[in-house]
């Protein structure tokens, strides 16, 4: 504790407006908790006591500058780039011709090629999706998983319309190269991302015949947000602008015989702009940081609805939103400074946004993997999981990506959500449910640093579980538990299994 | 339908301080439904008369592309026994590959495929719409691409899907949380809207949470914690609190079902899957949930090899199934209430392949069931010489279909749920 040194003023200074005042200013465990479950996905009782013992900036250094850490090398031959040889050109015109002339035979060997081949894309895509859960878990750098994870949601592309899990894994590399980097870069690579290209259709758009879907999303969900700083003449020029932006095979392509090349109007300037043009003209524009402020900011400090705030409270967040704004501008979109100012602010460690974030599904599962230690059992049903709680990796459910925060909840979700916890700390699946047969053992005992008192016991579970002190009744419940007649008669590691899968049961256990 | 303090104001401003005071302990969508039942006056009605709250649709989705072709057989037509030497179905009572179509249109050739008894014998009581010829404008091949359009409701088959936004439009704009209920392991498209998310679950048995198999008296602690709700001091709005009651709709809707579900049915039914997912659906049904739409999935009719035996056996199970719970909605004196509808993602097509099976094609009939009904054969039926690349051209939009159940069933507006007009046969009667 002796080494947690005050927030330094400075830092303060984004917090301006906000109320401040109130916080201590301390980096003690709980905020080392809090600094370890936004920034990262959580940890262990040993993490936080090593960041707190770092303290407050080595701490935000640690996690921020991840470069530092190791990292699990991606090995070219992790996935197979040629699982899904599109039919080429002249095995689609026979596909054609056969179906004309009613060759039955040779529609179905064409057509039996095609299916075989998305069937093995979709067996590659499942793999993609437990190779990243795995990352998630183990990664050293768990900013970096974070927020390529951001991104995923935030330029959304679904698997099942690009129907190429590479170009996937593509994109989720180019996310993860990006993900703490420059924000400009990023979009300049996603309009030349093949998965972003086919998903919005700009390989269809050329000169004469722009296709908008790309342009409109750049402005609206990408660069600038909904109905923000533009018109629906600048989308339009913007199509024209991407035209010839396409890819080939598995890179992009800019084929300037279908590129309009004319004049175009873009946010009332005049020039022959081109795609990158129309991008950087976007980027330019003050929306642009105050879109992705607030969605950073709901992303890592709290996603309650403004209606549901106190009215100090919502004009805190929007001084913050606005000093966020002001901070990506000055730092010209480098998103790291901007995210290590972020960690470092009193706003971040402010009472009022402890404990006031929905985990998101995958955040969910690697935070209860990573701060008890479980097993991660099958990963396969990990990714099942999430998609039972509404995040499919790799398909968000449109090109909005998640709402995230309360979206995340409902009645069908909130028990998956409890069960996937109950299946990590015991390794019984729902369907095969036999809680005497725990093949992976998992040994909680650890955990309690030798408690063994009921009352310390529940303070040692709670506070390693959730991200703010509970209710007393909660506590008072689970100290019932741990004292009841049928609990006292079962093993040490049952009871304790049985205690951990009570408290992930508390619907206080969703917030981060 | 989360925003509970805009909710509580509402509810606050109508009806005064009455029921705004239990807000904070009552679940979610007890308050809702409450507040659905409101008049314009202020006052609780049960049931608004002329509105009919209790007109339920149960959508059965068959998934990978329903032969048409065998299932509304065309006995009639040399070209249909041309096209598929080994796997064509002979006309009523001169079986041909083993089999021989019930009569459905005798005056056009058209028969049902001969394992749908089931639907022989709610045809002849006036209980089947049959729609011919059902798809949509450039036909997609791809299961999940096609799959999506219907689901969505539109071409480019992205967004929310066209039951969420009836949903989402339901109760003034804050449907309750029940509207919706799926039998299955995820909510599809078809039932996600902006505002609303059905209800979930595979089995209703495993609708729960699971810990409590460890031992009672975990159980006793879990069910007090959630059944408190929103605990005295925490902050309405909060997320804590928004936690706290979502965690005792959880629990409260679990409870229901569960309960419902545990009811011996009325009648015997068959034992596949999707005869039990129906099976569940009446169950609820019967025990007066109010929920509107139910959503049940069948799968397998992708046979693209030796697809006789395979597709009779899924045409057993699909028939069967349907009769058992249109006996069941009967015995329970619900049968006027209920309109079952059978959607796939595609046809197959007109000629069989070189492995005795069919592939990926385009239009394909639709099924519409109950008393409700226009019944027989409806639209027309595609012509099998004027095809498309060897394909059937489509005769009624399947949008169409949705607005007839939309608008004339569930009487809902369907302007801004399909985004246009479409042209269809009468299929329900007014």
């Amino acid at each position: 504790m002796q080494n947690s040194p005050a927030i330094p003023a400075d830092l303060r200074a984004l917090g301006v407006g906000t109320p401040t005042a109130r916080v201590t200013p301390l980096f003690d465990t709980a905020a080392a908790r809090h600094l370890l479950n936004r920034a990262a996905f959580g940890g262990t009782q040993a993490q936080v006591d090593a960041l707190v013992a770092m303290g407050l900036d080595h701490a935000v250094d640690l996690l921020v500058n991840f470069e530092t850490q190791p990292s699990k090398t991606v090995n070219s031959d992790d996935f197979d780039r040629n699982l899904m040889p599109p039919l080429s050109r002249e095995e689609r015109d026979k596909l054609n011709a056969a179906r004309r002339a009613r060759e039955e035979a040779e529609v179905e060997r064409l057509e039996r090629k095609e299916n075989q081949a998305k069937a093995n894309d979709r067996r590659q895509l499942v793999d993609l999706k437990k190779w990243w859960i795995a990352r998630m878990i183990e990664s050293a750098r768990p900013l970096e998983e974070k927020m390529t994870l951001f991104w995923h949601g935030h330029f959304a592309t679904g698997a099942r319309t690009i129907e190429d899990s590479w170009h996937m894994f593509q994109q989720n590399q180019l996310f993860r190269t990006y993900a703490t980097g420059n924000f400009g870069t990023l979009v300049l690579n996603v309009i030349r991302d093949p998965a972003m290209i086919k998903y919005l259709d700009n390989d269809k758009s050329r000169k004469g015949r722009p296709n908008e879907n790309l342009a409109r999303e750049l402005l609206e969900l990408f660069i600038l947000g909904e109905g923000s700083g533009y018109t629906e003449e600048d989308i339009k020029a913007g199509a024209r602008a991407l035209t010839g932006y396409t890819f080939e095979d598995d890179e992009f392509e800019y084929r300037d015989g279908n590129h309009d090349a004319g004049p175009k109007i873009i946010f009332g300037k005049e020039g022959n702009w081109t795609g990158d043009e129309f991008a950087r003209l976007a980027l330019a524009k003050t929306e642009c940081s105050e879109f992705i402020a607030s969605k950073l900011y709901r992303y890592f400090v709290n996603d309650t609805p403004a209606a549901d705030l106190p009215a100090e409270q919502r004009d805190a967040r929007e001084a913050f939103i606005r000093a966020l704004a002001t901070e990506l501008r000055t730092q010209q979109y480098e998103i790291k400074p901007v995210l290590a100012k972020l960690f470092r602010s009193a706003h971040f460690y402010h009472a009022c946004n402890r404990a006031a974030t929905i985990k998101s599904p995958a955040q969910l599962i690697v935070q209860t993997v990573r701060q008890y230690g479980t097993p991660p059992r099958q990963l396969s049903a990990l990714a099942g999981a999430c998609d039972l709680m509404g995040q499919d990796l790799f398909q968000p459910p449109n090109v909005k990506g998640w709402d995230g925060g309360r979206a995340w909840i409902n009645t069908s979700t909130l028990f998956v959500r409890q069960n996937v916890a109950v299946y990590l700390l015991t390794g019984k699946r729902p369907d095969v449910y036999d809680w005497e047969n725990d093949e992976t053992r998992f040994d909680p005992i650890p955990l309690l640093s030798g408690a063994t008192t009921p009352d310390v016991v529940a303070d040692r579970l709670i506070s390693m579980s959730l991200a703010a002190p509970p209710h007393p009744e909660r506590r008072a419940a689970l100290v019932s538990f741990l004292t009841s007649q049928a609990h006292m008669e079962a093993s040490e590691h049952s009871r304790t299994i049985a205690a951990l899968a009570l408290v992930t049961a508390l619907p206080e256990y969703q917030l981060a | 339908m989360n925003d509970i303090n805009a909710y509580s104001r509402r509810v606050f401003i109508r009806q005064g301080a009455l029921l705004a005071s239990f807000a904070a302990t009552m679940p979610h969508f007890i308050q809702q439904s409450a507040f659905g039942m409101l008049a314009p006056d202020g006052s609780v009605l049960g049931s608004r008369p002329g509105v009919p709250d209790e007109r339920i649709l149960v959508v059965v989705q068959l998934s990978g592309g329903n032969d048409g072709l065998n299932t509304v057989i065309p006995y009639g037509q040399a070209e249909y026994h041309n096209a598929r030497p080994v796997i064509s179905i002979g006309e009523p009572g001169k079986p041909k590959n083993g089999g021989a179509a019930l009569e459905l249109d005798q005056a056009n050739g058209i028969g049902l495929h001969p394992n749908l008894t089931g639907f022989k014998e709610l045809h002849d009581s006036g209980k089947l719409c049959v729609v011919a010829g059902v798809g949509y404008p450039n036909p997609n091949r791809s299961h999940f691409a096609s799959m999506d359009i219907w689901q969505s409701g539109r071409p480019e088959g992205k967004g929310t899907g066209w039951i969420g936004r009836y949903v989402d439009a339901s109760c003034n704009g804050n449907p309750a949380a029940d509207m919706a209920v799926v039998v299955g392991r995820t909510a599809p498209l078809a039932m996600t809207g902006t505002k609303s998310t059905p209800i979930a679950f595979e089995s209703a048995d495993l609708f729960r949470w699971l810990g409590a198999d460890k031992n009672g008296a975990m159980d006793k602690e879990y069910q007090a914690m959630v059944r408190a709700g929103s605990l005295p001091g925490v902050e309405p709005g909060s997320q804590e609190s928004f936690l706290m009651r979502t965690a005792l709709d959880a629990q409260l809707t679990s409870d229901r079902i569960r309960a419902a579900v545990s009811k011996k049915p009325l009648v015997a039914y068959p034992g596949s899957t999707l005869a039990k997912q129906l099976q569940t659906v009446a169950a609820m049904i019967r025990d007066g949930m109010k929920t509107r739409v139910y959503y049940v999935s069948m799968g397998g009719f992708d046979t693209h090899a030796n697809q006789s035996g395979g597709h009779a056996n899924l045409m057993r199970q699909l028939g069967d199934a349907i009769l058992a719970f249109q006996k069941d909605l009967a015995a329970q004196g619900n049968e006027g209430r209920v309109m079952t509808m059978c959607f796939s993602e595609f046809g197959r097509r007109v000629r069989q392949n070189a492995s005795n099976g069919t592939d990926h094609g385009t239009a394909g009939p639709m099924f519409l069931i109950g008393a409700g009904v226009q019944p027989g054969l409806q639209g027309k039926y595609p012509s099998l010489t004027d095809l498309d690349g060897g394909d059937l051209k489509f005769t009624t939009d399947f949008r169409g279909v949705y607005q007839e159940i939309l608008g004339k069933w569930m009487k809902a507006e369907t302007q801004s749920v399909l985004g246009g007009e479409y042209a269809a046969p009468g299929l329900v009667r007014g």
